[in-house]
């Protein structure tokens, strides 16, 4: 059994928690830089032209790329030879948080209660945390800042088999349509497809994880996620939804077995600030 | 090219009458932060009598709450939260005189009534870009509700602060015309 000191997480969490609020992914960057030679309306590619800027103003700077620095959502797998001493993983987690939102002056944006007491943690805590227990003997963390103006616009619905691709292709355009330059745009386009209610969310998010435009590894799931893109991109939305080509960057599909009565699926929204990152322990 | 006004606070309704929907603006002087726990407290301030903590009058309300300012810094990264969740509030401060909202995001027909009404304007900023929009803040001070935090209300000196007219004086919306980019 390997044993892994929490104390050592604790650091390493909260200089994952600046890195990512600071440091736009290398892939959402591109994927951004390819619209801007892109797009065809004015405003959206001065728009466009606004969010490199600011990812290069962030990055040299040492400042978050959005003053919404989100809920933050941790996605850790654990192999199963490896052992947390001296704490919880939980517990760890939290103090990371703790520390890195304080020492990278990042903004605090939990409230205690959701209805009646929305006092402020003041601390970003508690974190949203997701465990796998995998293989081997390694602890990876995958961080991801969530924002929630593309949160708030997210969307979850029970079809039933006879929907159909066709019923998914209409929610998951008409949720990004609905969502408009709320969720600032050009989004990436999280999709769950199948497991149940709480597993099918779950899945819409880790699609949020996969380097931005790169396929489903099943053609008819990737030529789905083609075809979706292109209505999306259709709608005339734009950067900022000021009008223009590149509503979304990208929409990544994930499925699972579902029960022979349903078809569950899941729209999340990532903003353009897709930010995320990772470390192995 | 897209029009681009300069455009100085305090606002005053002649100064609204040429902007139209899609034109650029590049706002200077001063204007105050609120999101949603200010603007629930300042109409519950306003409601008993009391005095605000700003002149209403030709004022300029930003939707945002910025992050922590960096040691060294005047303010911490700043862009525009989403605007419909002030909508229930907006149409009060504009009849007392609030001149612009910068937010982002489209408005309710309340609002958009509201705007042409009482002659007014909601001005979108580009979400996501706080780090550069904090560039265009001079100053910054927290003149009201200090207990909210990041939601206090904050008055800003700002400089050629970017932002596009989402809704003008004359009832047109931004966000209904972008198909026809």
């Amino acid at each position: 059994m390997r044993e892994i000191i929490a104390s050592e997480i604790i650091d390493k969490v909260a200089i994952l928690c600046k890195k990512a609020n600071y440091e736009i992914p290398e892939d959402v960057k591109d994927a951004i830089k390819k619209a801007y030679k892109k797009e065809k309306s004015e405003l959206g590619k001065e728009v466009l032209s606004q969010i490199i800027k600011n990812y290069e103003i962030a990055e040299s700077n040492k400042v978050p790329i959005c003053q919404d620095t989100g809920v933050a959502v941790f996605f850790i797998k654990i192999g199963k030879n490896a052992k947390i001493v001296d704490g919880n993983l939980y517990d760890t987690i939290n103090e990371g948080v703790r520390k890195g939102y304080s020492e990278g002056y990042l903004r605090a944006s939990i409230v205690k209660d959701p209805l009646y007491n929305r006092e402020n943690t003041l601390d970003n805590t508690p974190a949203i945390i997701h465990l796998e227990i995998v293989e081997g003997e390694n602890l990876v963390i995958t961080f991801m800042p969530k924002g929630c103006g593309s949160e708030n616009m997210s969307k979850t619905i029970m079809l039933t088999p006879s929907d159909g691709e066709e019923e998914i292709e209409n929610f998951v355009v008409k949720t990004v349509e609905e969502a408009g330059a709320n969720a600032c745009p050009p989004v990436i386009v999280g999709v769950g497809i199948g497991g149940n209610l709480e597993s099918c969310t779950l899945l819409s998010k880790k699609a949020l994880l996969r380097e931005v435009g790169k396929q489903n590894p099943d053609l008819k799931y990737a030529q789905l996620e083609s075809r979706i893109l292109k209505k999306i991109n259709n709608l005339g939305i734009g950067p900022a939804g000021f009008g223009g080509v590149f509503t979304a960057l990208a929409v990544h599909i994930e499925t699972a077995p579902c029960h022979i009565a349903s078809l569950p699926l899941c729209v999340n929204i990532n903003c353009h600030a897709a930010r995320r990152a990772s470390l192995v322990i | 090219m897209m029009k681009t006004w300069r455009l100085k606070t305090p606002i005053k309704e002649r100064h609204l009458e040429k902007l139209k929907v899609g034109n650029k603006i590049l706002l200077s002087g001063v204007i105050f932060t609120a999101r949603d726990s200010a603007h629930k407290l300042l109409k519950k301030q306003i409601e008993e009598g009391k005095k605000t903590p700003f002149d209403l009058k030709g004022s300029v309300i930003y939707y945002a709450g910025p992050t922590p300012p960096k040691p060294g810094y005047l303010i911490g990264s700043i862009g525009p939260t989403t605007s419909y969740r002030m909508d229930k509030y907006a149409p009060f401060f504009y009849s007392l005189g609030v001149k612009a909202t910068i937010g982002k995001g489209s408005r309710s027909e309340e609002v958009m009534l509201a705007l042409k009404k009482y002659k007014a304007v909601y001005l979108s900023a580009v979400g996501g870009i706080a780090a550069l929009l904090a560039k265009h803040v001079k100053k910054a001070e927290i003149i009201a509700y200090q207990e909210l935090g990041t939601e206090a209300i904050r008055k800003l000196w700002v400089e050629d602060f970017p932002c596009i007219v989402a809704n003008d004086i004359y009832g047109n919306d931004l966000y209904k015309r972008v198909k026809e980019f």
